[in-house]
């Protein structure tokens, strides 16, 4: 009786707990990836991540900025630690402003934000039409569509789904297509054209996305991990490394999250058993 | 405060003398240990301490993340961010708090639930559960104001529609909006009244949960059977019985809530809130938090005018009374008959309002053109609407004079010592 009474609460809360599914306007649902960080086991790939601020410095960080992003982050544990010699030698390669400095300018330190594109937002207007989004919570900012009444199952252990950002980042990277398909039409059912200035893709909201195909095959060359793996030198690639750098970026704390939050858990779950004990005992001597 | 006696004896000369001065430890036995309270009370009834529990918990997060935070349009976005990224602790410090807020709402719902199903409301507890309303309403008001304090597009959007509803509101409206956001539209005035307020209105409502616990201790708690205590037999001191299962219920309350806060601490959010607020970018859907989205729902519901008033004003009338309603539940029902264990028609009626609520969260969720179930949101909300308001209109008044309810046990302790005899 009373066990039932706790799961019918227990299933109260989460039906209410559950009653907020994300919508997104005309957004495709997208195919989830195997990411080493879900789960409540899930950690950075550390090459991965190197490979990602690869990706995101020589290609992204001409446009996008990262202005929540320090240097001294990507020594970090949990991140793709670089060395603090690696990032030291990365920071002094850049010119930060500061007006306290001899110049108003001076070589970056651990401590200093990624510097951000060099243009001024004015200029990025006049050349974009938009300031480009800066990238350091994007891969939160972002999701995917999920369907009733399967989105409850994205609240539970075991189903757990939280990766909607780098998901959606990586099919975006991937979803360019030169000609618009065929099968795509308005709301109204007329062919879809898209607008000047403007390129197809498949999974962006409304299809017309003001950024090209950031990525060709090969355009990034990738050095062999310290064991010597390597992996394609592809877009698909790249967008992956990008997209989990990304998630990186926005959350760069999450594997120390989800280790400490294994002890809490554990912690929780031993102490409520002991206090059912001790309770129990406690009211062996009433009759109720 | 209540009709027992105290059993406090000063263990020793100081609290002799503290006891002749302000018997505080006096006040605190007869209330926290010795307070009788039914014995058959169940897992329903601790949420009351949960909520204690939850209130201490936001005011803590909330301090320490006070200290951090800055309230200004340009700075308070990216000093969220550095309590996450920076701060000592920071990121389970501020999602805790914002996990916190749903728990605190979840556990506000059940609670409240709880109370409707076992007829906590009726005589002599309504004081009780009119100030546990005006505790809901603090609840929403400090909530929604905390909500706007990350300065994402969400909170942007939501502060701007949600106060956009006083405008509505003929004559005084107008004024009383300017007032509320400090100016024309919501900007770096509305956050810092609302950072204010925020800061402010949780003590308020510790002060109005103390007037709550006071009149739950002169009428005694109800109980799952609704009959009033008969003798000392059906009563177990507070401590340590109570404290013990209350203690025990908080920590596997903490374990849902532990789940959110280290593994999914974004899911009860929206994304569009790690985008800092863009007056010049409209979200392509404007959703509240999840505890808001039944009434939210309300609002929406109503899209049609009636003689002089026009679809917004009546939305807002609608919106307003799904909350005022509440306050009157203890004479809109009338019923003799407290537990709804004993009701056998009301039981499905209940059942129903359960559902419709959490439908009409759904219905708040979903684009206001969409469909759902095969019926157009627009005529679905107005359904659920439809019932959520007949339920307290129609329903409990005449049930109470057509139902034909169920013999009730004599006292608490017959159905426990005699299981038999109350069937």
């Amino acid at each position: 009786m009373k066990m039932s009474k706790i799961i019918l609460g227990a299933l109260a809360m989460s039906a209410l707990l559950g009653a907020s599914p994300s919508f997104a306007a005309e957004a495709v649902a997208v195919k989830r990836e195997p990411w080493t960080f879900a789960g409540i086991f899930g950690t950075y790939d550390r090459n991965q991540l190197q490979r990602g601020f690869q990706v995101f410095r020589e290609v992204c960080a001409s446009c996008h900025g990262a202005n929540l992003m320090a240097f001294r982050n990507l020594a970090e544990p949990g991140g793709p630690e670089f060395s603090e010699a690696q990032v030291k030698a990365l920071a002094a390669e850049y010119e930060i402003v500061d007006p306290a400095a001899e110049g108003g300018k001076r070589p970056g330190i651990l401590a200093d934000r990624w510097p951000g594109t060099g243009q001024s937002e004015a200029d990025q207007v006049a050349a974009f039409g938009i300031v480009p989004p800066d990238f350091s919570v994007l891969a939160k900012a972002r999701g995917t569509p999920q369907s009733f009444p399967w989105f409850i199952l994205n609240y539970f252990p075991g189903t757990a789904y939280a990766e909607g950002g780098p998901d959606y980042i990586h099919a975006l990277l991937t979803g360019y297509e030169e000609e618009v398909p065929a099968d795509i039409k308005n709301a109204d059912g007329t062919p879809f054209t898209l607008p000047e200035g403007k390129y197809f893709n498949e999974y962006f909201p409304g299809h017309a996305i003001g950024m090209p195909s950031p990525m060709t095959d090969g355009q990034v060359v990738y050095a062999a991990a310290e064991d010597g793996s390597t992996v394609p030198q592809t877009v698909d690639q790249y967008s992956r490394d990008v997209s989990a750098f990304m998630m990186w970026m926005a959350e760069p704390h999450l594997v120390a999250r989800k280790q400490a939050g294994l002890q809490v858990m554990l912690f929780l779950v031993l102490f409520a058993g002991l206090l059912y004990a001790v309770k129990r005992r406690v009211w062996s001597k009433i009759e109720h | 405060m209540s009709s027992h006696e105290s059993s406090y004896v000063p263990g020793s000369a100081v609290e002799k003398w503290l006891d002749d001065r302000l018997p505080i430890i006096r006040w605190g036995k007869t209330h926290m240990m010795d307070f009788p309270t039914p014995k058959n009370l169940n897992y329903w009834w601790t949420f009351g301490a949960i909520l204690a529990f939850m209130l201490v918990v936001q005011i803590i997060t909330g301090i320490i993340l006070a200290m951090h935070y800055t309230p200004q349009v340009d700075l308070a976005f990216n000093s969220v961010e550095h309590i996450r990224r920076d701060v000592n602790g920071g990121r389970i410090i501020q999602a805790t708090h914002a996990v916190g807020a749903s728990m605190f709402f979840a556990a506000v719902y059940i609670h409240m639930f709880r109370g409707l199903f076992f007829g906590s409301y009726k005589q002599p507890r309504e004081v009780l559960w009119i100030l546990g309303v005006l505790i809901f309403v603090l609840m929403v008001t400090t909530a929604f104001m905390g909500y706007v304090l990350p300065w994402g597009q969400m909170s942007y959007w939501a502060a701007t529609v949600i106060t956009e509803i006083v405008g509505a509101v003929p004559v005084v409206g107008n004024p009383i909006l300017q007032l509320l956001r400090g100016g024309f539209g919501v900007d770096n005035a509305t956050l810092n009244r609302f950072f204010s307020l925020h800061y402010l209105l949780p003590f308020v409502i510790a002060a109005v949960v103390a007037l709550h616990i006071w009149a739950l201790h002169v009428p005694g708690n109800n109980n799952p059977v609704g009959v009033e205590v008969k003798s000392s037999r059906d009563t177990v001191p507070f401590h340590p019985y109570y404290t013990l299962k209350d203690l025990f219920a908080i920590v596997v309350f903490c374990i849902p809530f532990a789940w959110f806060v280290f593994f999914l601490p974004d899911i009860l959010g929206h994304a569009d809130n790690y985008i800092m607020a863009n007056s010049q970018v409209t979200p392509a859907h404007i959703v509240p938090e999840w505890y808001f989205l039944p009434f939210y729902a309300i609002l929406r519901a109503i899209d049609f005018g009636i003689l002089f008033l026009d679809s917004k004003l009546l939305g807002v009338l609608f919106f307003a009374g799904s909350i005022v309603v509440l306050f009157f539940v203890p004479w809109l029902d009338t019923s003799k008959v407290r537990s709804g264990s004993f009701r056998p028609i009301f039981k499905w009626f209940y059942g129903l309002f359960v559902v419709n609520f959490i439908m009409l969260a759904y219905l708040g969720a979903s684009a206001a053109d969409g469909v759902v179930l095969g019926i157009s949101v627009a005529d679905f909300s107005k359904i659920c609407t439809a019932y959520y308001f007949a339920y307290f209109l129609v329903v409990l008044p005449l049930l109470g004079r057509f139902e034909r309810t169920k013999p009730l046990p004599t006292s608490i302790s017959e159905p426990v010592l005699a299981p038999a005899a109350a069937e």
